[in-house]
């Protein structure tokens, strides 16, 4: 079943590249006879590249050409230009890509309703034509800014889009949310104007912080650096590291923080594409944590960030793992899920960890994290025989837990302190089909989402009432 | 005759997998501790049961495998093939890419309907195949989309194409710790739907086998490979041929159809349990005997006592005095509708069942005489010089279905995830069909 990933946006793009450089790494390291694979098959297009560059798609048998099944769009050249450029030009095509010159000006209303207008004919176009590839689309996955103007207008008119045209291929979302300190001065507009789209029409977001990459990057070069451990670090096992994979030296700056989300997008389509003994697809992924439809926002932490190269050090012990996964150090974003209620709980592992680990670390981790009332054994497990590059094993946990509320609150008063002052509302209203209703629809649909955390906060330390059973006549 | 297995789903084909293995491995086996001829018969009738002969001479399952997604049956065939002494059929499958994502209502309304009629012909063929068509043998986890949704329908089909035919439905209860985060929803919906096509349900919980694992067979990384192939053992413990109670010097022709008559006299009680004596790992059997007074005894306690192996077994557990009134039951007494022992190995025509024909273990309402059957074969089975197996109609999973249904309405109560099946066109009114089914189910055993 294929997974199609759609870059949107500068962001984006920068997280695609970096993802499509690690997952043809990942195919590399464990595929080593070359055939084109189930696996290869989820991301890439096998053709024939002997009749040039439009040859058929070859299903079976040797790789000849890999193509990665994906949209890029941008409404500015830079970054695709790179893209095509680099290392990974090979992979795409022209038809691939949708781009423009002159940006969104970090205006969400010039992504979402200009450029939507103007593009869609073409997306819809392209879109069609690489499902058809496909003889079985699972999954799209929106990879993107929210607080810039088109990774977030763009990004979530292409969401809307998918929902129209392929209304039962499940929707994941990636969206890098910014942070108090975000330099784009209209962020939280953009971000509160994409979160009512997120709301309505995304089956799962995965929410990413900057502050928590960046801590991550952080914590890693000290660790290298602190001289203990430095050498002994498998290089190609960073979390943020691009070693073994297609990239020249060159490392960008953000490349460290954008390789922990090719990490996440990798580890979470692991288990569909490798073979494992108990799969998890991404739709059970959707069913098990979404158990209302607007509360699909997730916290996603990654474990390990590096492994040690030193055969002689003990490797660190499985269940370490496990109890990384529930520290603050390794999520993706900035929020304190052990203080809230967990509504839901995913752990997918990776490599050689079988389910008696995994019952042994449930039942350790279990008392110390608030599930919600009717869902006391809450957990969502797979296990996954392929450990990701570099590792003998690891742990991708998704949480629905409440303790998102926080940062959407922090949004929402964000942007009202511009919104009362009516600040560069004018820049929005201005494009056609823009009006101020949807800024107040926006908002509310932020406050309602907001409510229904509250709600499910108000049970958590209220006393436990077990509805009474059905009664028989006997 | 012969049973068609039919393998739902990752587990289900996981598990399928590991059964013909074990079938195939004990009558290969050189430990079977008869004469020759018994050797050889006893191999004849488990290849009829299970195996179709091809003209390689490598047996062929009788089995269907299906799944919704493609990884795990690609896996299953190639793995049996590699094997060398045995292979599926590999027209026999059905798979697609999706999968049922864990979600009971797509298993049920969206691929059971899509793919019926291609997975009907498939199961036909391999009817087809059989000199005379003993039933139908499905395997499935109930906690998933694909074995527990998809399953429940195929059933249904099962039923309905073949209204005569016996149907066994082998269901495997996920850890109560979460495997899936709506395990009960999905075990609520595959039970009761399943009590209404299927003859009964054998049931196996992964935390008792879990625990067998950890404390008999002293495997420290216990994998699922593990866990399944100790299920195997407990089933080829109970499919390999047998001689029936009425005897005769043949191995019983008609398993599933023995099985039914013995353990499921009323539509109502169709759960039954699987207790299996001695388990130890396989390095120790040399070094280990056992006497047959020793092992009945265990198993005896074991049913009176819910104990689900033979190790912390509460011998305080008594049955109640004969004679005195249903309402002074004792606490934590397993009450039997109907049990069968099943006995492989050295000197088994010698063994005093006795114990288990006492009136106190059972419910009133059947003669202890019908109530009680033994099946003795002297054919060793899979290395254990003696081995019991207890197919029990019982109080067994009592607890653990109360259990499941009260946290499945736990959670209906909140309305949690209910879109995701509204979604697919399972509707509150049927969640709460399934619910008073079971609470019905559960209220039969409770009087027992």
């Amino acid at each position: 079943a294929v997974s199609l990933p759609f870059a949107v946006g500068q962001c984006g793009n920068q997280v695609g590249c970096r993802f499509w450089d690690l997952a043809l790494r990942e195919h590399a390291a464990v595929n080593k006879k070359g055939i084109y694979d189930e696996a290869l098959s989820s991301f890439f297009r096998n053709i024939d590249t002997r009749s040039g560059g439009n040859g058929p798609d070859i299903y079976e048998g040797k790789i000849c050409s890999l193509k990665a099944r994906a949209l890029l769009i941008d409404m500015e050249e830079g970054v695709v230009n790179e893209i095509l450029q680099g290392p990974l030009r090979d992979v795409f095509d022209s038809k691939q890509l949708i781009t423009d010159v002159s940006g969104s000006g970090n205006n969400w209303a010039v992504g979402h309703k200009l450029y939507g207008c103007q593009y869609r004919e073409n997306i819809v176009e392209k879109l069609r034509k690489t499902a058809e590839h496909c003889d079985c689309l699972q999954c799209f996955f929106i990879i993107h800014s929210m607080g810039g103007g088109t990774g977030s207008g763009l990004g979530t008119f292409v969401l809307n889009l998918l929902e129209e045209e392929f209304p039962e291929v499940y929707r994941f979302v990636t969206s890098v949310y910014p942070s108090g300190e975000d330099d784009v001065i209209t962020s939280p507009y953009n971000s509160v104007l994409a979160m009512k789209e997120l709301n309505e029409h995304a089956d799962c977001v995965l929410p990413i912080e900057n502050e928590s990459l960046f801590d991550i990057v952080n914590k890693i070069h000290q660790m290298i650096n602190s001289g203990k451990l430095g050498s002994a670090v498998k290089q190609n096992s960073l979390v943020t590291s691009s070693s073994g994979s297609a990239k020249t030296l060159q490392e960008k700056p953000f490349d460290a923080m954008n390789n922990i989300v090719a990490n996440l997008l990798l580890n979470l389509t692991s288990s569909a594409r490798f073979e494992g003994s108990l799969n998890m697809d991404l739709n059970e992924i959707s069913m098990n944590l979404v158990p209302f439809p607007r509360l699909h926002y997730l916290v996603s932490s990654l474990t390990p960030l590096y492994t040690l190269a030193d055969v002689n050090v003990p490797s660190r012990r499985l269940d370490q793992m496990f109890s990384d996964a529930f520290s603050r150090d390794h999520q993706l974003i900035q929020a304190d899920p052990k203080h809230s209620l967990y509504l839901a709980c995913a752990l997918l592992v990776r490599g050689n960890v079988q389910v008696s680990d995994l019952r042994r670390n449930i039942e350790r981790l279990k008392p110390s994290l608030p599930f919600v009332s009717w869902n006391q054994e809450g957990w969502k497990t797979g296990l996954c025989s392929v450990p990701p590059v570099g590792h003998s094993h690891s742990l991708l946990a998704l949480a629905n837990n409440t303790c998102v509320k926080p940062t959407f609150i922090e949004l929402k008063d964000r942007f009202m302190k511009l919104y009362k002052k009516k600040a560069h509302l004018h820049h929005y209203l201005q494009v056609d089909g823009m009006e101020q209703s949807c800024f107040s629809e926006a908002v509310c649909s932020l406050s309602d989402l907001i409510e229904e955390y509250n709600e499910l906060d108000a049970t958590k330390d209220g006393p436990r009432i077990d509805p009474s059973r059905l009664k028989i006549a006997v | 005759m012969s049973i068609v297995t039919v393998q739902l789903g990752q587990c289900g084909n996981q598990i399928g997998h590991e059964v013909f293995n074990a079938l195939c491995s004990d009558i290969h086996g050189t430990h079977g501790l008869c004469s020759k001829k018994e050797n050889e018969s006893y191999h004849d009738s488990c290849k009829e049961r299970f195996f179709c002969e091809e003209e390689s001479g490598v047996p062929v399952a009788r089995a269907v495998l299906v799944d919704m997604e493609p990884k795990v049956i690609s896996q299953t065939l190639s793995m049996a093939a590699r094997s060398g002494h045995w292979k599926y059929n590999h027209q026999s499958h059905f798979c697609q890419k999706q999968g049922s994502g864990n979600n009971w209502a797509s298993g049920y309304s969206v691929h059971g309907p899509r793919h019926k009629e291609t997975i009907m012909n498939l199961v036909q063929k391999e009817a087809e195949k059989c000199d005379r068509l003993g039933g139908f043998f499905t395997i499935m986890s109930m906690a998933g989309g694909t074995g527990s949704g998809l399953g429940a329908f195929v059933t249904q089909c099962l039923r309905d194409a073949f209204p005569a035919s016996f149907i066994l439905n082998h269901v495997i209860w996920p850890y109560g710790t979460g495997e899936v985060i709506v395990q009960n929803y999905n075990s609520v919906l595959t039970l009761s739907h399943l009590y209404q096509s299927s003859d009964a349900l054998l049931v196996h919980e992964n935390d008792v086998i879990h625990k067998i694992c950890a404390q008999l067979m002293n495997i420290k990384q216990i994998s699922f490979r593990d866990v399944n192939q100790v299920i195997a053992h407990q089933l080829g413990s109970v499919f390999q041929p047998t001689h029936t109670a009425g005897g005769g010097s043949g191995y019983s022709r008609n398993p599933l159809g023995d099985l039914m008559e013995t353990l499921v006299p009323h539509p109502e009680f169709k759960m039954l349990g699987l207790r299996n004596i001695p388990q130890m790992p396989e390095n120790s059997l040399a070094y280990s005997t056992f006497s047959w007074p020793g092992l009945i005894k265990h198993l005896r306690q074991m049913l009176i006592a819910n104990a689900k192996m033979e190790e912390g077994i509460d011998w305080q557990v008594r049955p109640p005095h004969p004679g005195s009134s249903i309402p002074s039951k004792p606490l934590h007494f397993n009450t039997s509708i109907a049990n069968l022992v099943i006995l492989r190995g050295k000197d088994v025509h010698g063994v005093d069942l006795g114990s288990f024909r006492d009136p106190s273990l059972y419910t009133s309402w059947l003669n202890p005489q019908d109530a009680f059957s033994a099946w003795r074969t002297p054919r060793a089975f899979n290395k254990y010089e003696k081995s019991a197996a207890l197919v029990s109609n019982s109080q067994f999973l009592l607890k653990p279905l109360d259990s499941i249904v009260g946290k499945a309405w736990n959670m209906f109560a909140s309305k949690a995830y209910i879109h995701q099946y509204t979604k697919f066109g399972i509707q509150e009114e049927d969640f709460l069909d399934s619910f008073t089914t079971l609470e019905q189910v559960i209220s039969s055993y409770t009087i027992l």
